[in-house]
């Protein structure tokens, strides 16, 4: 048995997923979480069923990449059952879709999720007399907490032949969705709570912007103090623990040579080692983790209260000059945490045009939290002028590149149009295990692109690989960038791991300044290969290449610059 | 009564009493609740053009100002 869950965005479809199949899938409070496809199989009174989660749409006529997705699926899975997700407390709008639904003849179970949303808002459905209205099952819900699953697979399970819906106009089906809501639905009036207030405030102009510049300045600071804090209890296990132990361990089995080296490296420093169990585990757990948990326990929080709708429609204007539209924020916020999602996420947006601008400006400037991470532990010990002046940099090129973009490329970028989510006070359990999948997904697919870098870095030292590329490359580096020969290999392994490229930086014993250049070289010039692979993905060959030109000239273009500037500053 | 633009709209309430555009546009307006003869609250008007975000069903819509030019709004001459 094949079934499709179906419905607009944000109406909870991931959260009755991961409540019907056990597998766990992204969720969040903004419509376009989901942007892909997910299959799961779930038993159905001991019958094998395979259950899809696909993309929100509002109707069957795509109007983004994201809704295409839920389209094609619905058009060639073939579904045996469709779970129409309603959310009640929108069951107007959501209806038309129910109706295209109804019009395909597949038969239709209808969920009113979101059941205790709409309780506390004043709305009552009349579930049965919904059900007679449109010859289909209707079960109340509340995925988060899995009110109302059980009545759902029971209900799939017995689902009988489909009801055939004559086709109707547009005009035709909203005013029979009038019909309907007016016979079944009983509005309340109450008072506007606390949360609704808030939900207007942060809207507007005047006290949204001071709102945004609070939830901007405590998110931050309260990643930073929550890495550092978990750094601070991390690395004395390495240092005091972990690395005698690991130490005492090799020597015992090879007092010296090649295969030392590759383990531990010959100095005892945690990063400047380059030995598979020093650095290679060092990086990726002592200095990335606690800002990659950090940085996700934020976003996870703000992504289910529904505050980043909010922030996309108060930055809506000045992304514009870049040629996006609010929305986008969003992506690249995600993008902020690691590139390949905020890539994916870039699926929500109308146009191609707009698409490219915002994956190519995302890949040149935006490093992802792992960066970050090792960016603040190495430039951070000079001072944060440094750092504002590696930050200031891509917020600079952000634009700069942008606006250029914007000129160069033709066409327009559309308008935003985008629904804005009420307030939820986040369910600590399903943030929990958002964020425990991200980590996961984080160490499994981190640690061994870390440990093959660390490794290809040996190699390419041992067979003198290294001395080569480092004289071939000479002119550019010490001539352009003011950079030593050296550093060619942190760009070379920049490609497979930024964070350990900028490791890489660490025995060089570069300036202050050429640090700057170095870690604002190392985010612009390319892709790490994994958002490399995406990229391909979504954008096709043609236009990767071109924005890898863009890379690669912005690269270039801003070191020289940097490096005069700051030449000329100390 | 008069009617105004969604752009224009200087008053809190409203109720919608034409969209111009084209069929798909009508479509994906009348999705998130905009549609002929809906009551409609201006929330909040972004600087600068920006986008304007009004209040249907209960549910908030963020809608930039090109598409506002093109939906009307009648309102009461009354209302301050």
């Amino acid at each position: 048995m094949k079934v499709l869950l179906m419905g607009n965005p944000n109406v909870g479809k991931s959260v009755v997923f991961s409540r019907l199949t056990g597998v766990n899938v992204v969720s969040s409070n903004y419509p376009g979480t989901t942007v892909e496809f997910t299959k799961g199989m779930a038993r159905i009174k001991g019958e094998k069923a395979e259950i899809i989660d696909v993309p929100g749409t509002y109707s069957l006529e795509p109007t983004s990449k994201a809704e295409e997705v839920a389209k094609d699926m619905f058009v060639s899975e073939n579904p045996d059952v469709i779970v129409d997700v309603v959310d009640a407390t929108a069951l107007e709008r959501n209806l038309y879709l129910t109706l295209q639904l109804l019009e395909y003849g597949v038969p239709v179970v209808l969920i009113l999720n979101m059941w205790d949303a709409a309780h506390r808002k004043g709305i009552t459905i009349d579930v049965q007399a919904l059900s007679r209205t449109l010859g289909i099952p209707v079960v109340p819900t509340v995925a988060v907490t899995g009110e109302g699953i059980k009545e759902l697979v029971d209900t799939i399970f017995e689902i009988k032949n489909p009801v055939h819906h004559e086709p109707l106009s547009d005009d035709e089906k909203w005013r029979y969705i009038g019909e309907i809501t007016k016979n079944v639905q009983k509005i309340q009036h109450k008072h506007p709570s606390f949360l609704e207030r808030l939900e207007d405030a942060s809207i507007r102009p005047l006290t949204g912007g001071v709102i945004a510049l609070v939830v901007v300045y405590i998110s931050f600071t309260v990643v930073r103090l929550m890495g550092e804090g978990l750094i601070s209890v991390i690395e004395p296990l390495f240092t005091q623990y972990y690395g005698p132990v690991v130490t005492h361990a090799v020597e015992q089995v090879f007092p010296s040579g090649v295969i030392h080296d590759l383990l531990i490296g010959s100095t005892p420093d945690f990063v400047e080692s380059f030995g598979l169990l020093t650095t290679g585990l060092f990086v990726p757990f002592a200095m990335v983790l606690p800002y990659v948990l950090s940085f996700y326990v934020v976003l996870g929080i703000l992504e289910d209260v529904g505050y980043l709708p909010r922030l996309a429609v108060l930055v809506d204007n000045v992304m514009h000059k870049v040629g996006l539209h609010g929305s986008s924020i969003i992506c690249m916020i995600l993008g902020l945490g690691c590139n390949v999602p905020g890539v994916l996420s870039t699926r929500i947006l109308e146009t191609k045009r707009e698409r490219f601008i915002a994956v190519t400006l995302m890949a040149v400037t935006i490093p992802c939290m792992a960066q970050n991470a090792v960016i603040i532990g190495l430039v951070g010990r000079y001072g944060s002028v440094y750092l504002a002046m590696v930050y200031g940099t891509l917020i600079t090129v952000y634009v700069v590149v942008g606006v250029l973009l914007n000129r160069l490329l033709k066409g327009e970028s559309p308008e935003l149009f985008l629904e804005i989510p009420d307030y939820h006070i986040p369910n600590v359990q399903v943030l929990l295990k958002k964020t425990w999948m991200r980590i996961r997904g984080f160490i499994m697919e981190a640690i061994p692109f870390v440990l093959v870098g660390v490794f290809i870095v040996n190699v390419l030292y041992i067979l003198g690989i290294i001395d080569f590329l480092a004289n071939f490359f000479a002119p550019v580096l010490e001539r352009v960038l003011g950079l030593p020969r050296d550093a060619i290999v942190a760009l070379m392994i920049g490609f497979l791991r930024k964070d350990v490229a900028i490791g890489m930086l660490e025995p060089l014993n570069l300036l202050p300044q050429q640090l700057v250049v170095a870690c604002t070289v190392l985010t612009l010039y390319f892709p790490c290969i994994a958002t490399f692979a995406v990229l391909l993905r979504e954008l096709g060959v043609k236009d990767t290449a071109k924005a890898v030109a863009v890379m690669l000239v912005t690269a270039l273009t801003v070191g020289m610059l940097l490096r005069g500037f700051l030449g000329w500053v100390t | 009564m008069k009617t105004t633009s969604l752009e224009r709209m200087k008053e809190k309430h409203g109720t919608v009493c034409r969209i111009e555009g084209g069929h798909g546009f009508k479509r994906h307006l009348a999705c998130l609740g905009i549609r002929m003869h809906k009551k409609i609250c201006k929330v909040a008007s972004q600087p600068f053009r920006g986008p304007v975000v009004v209040e249907v069903d209960g549910k908030q819509v963020a809608i930039g100002r090109g598409m506002c030019r093109k939906i009307w709004v009648e309102v009461d001459e009354v209302e301050e």
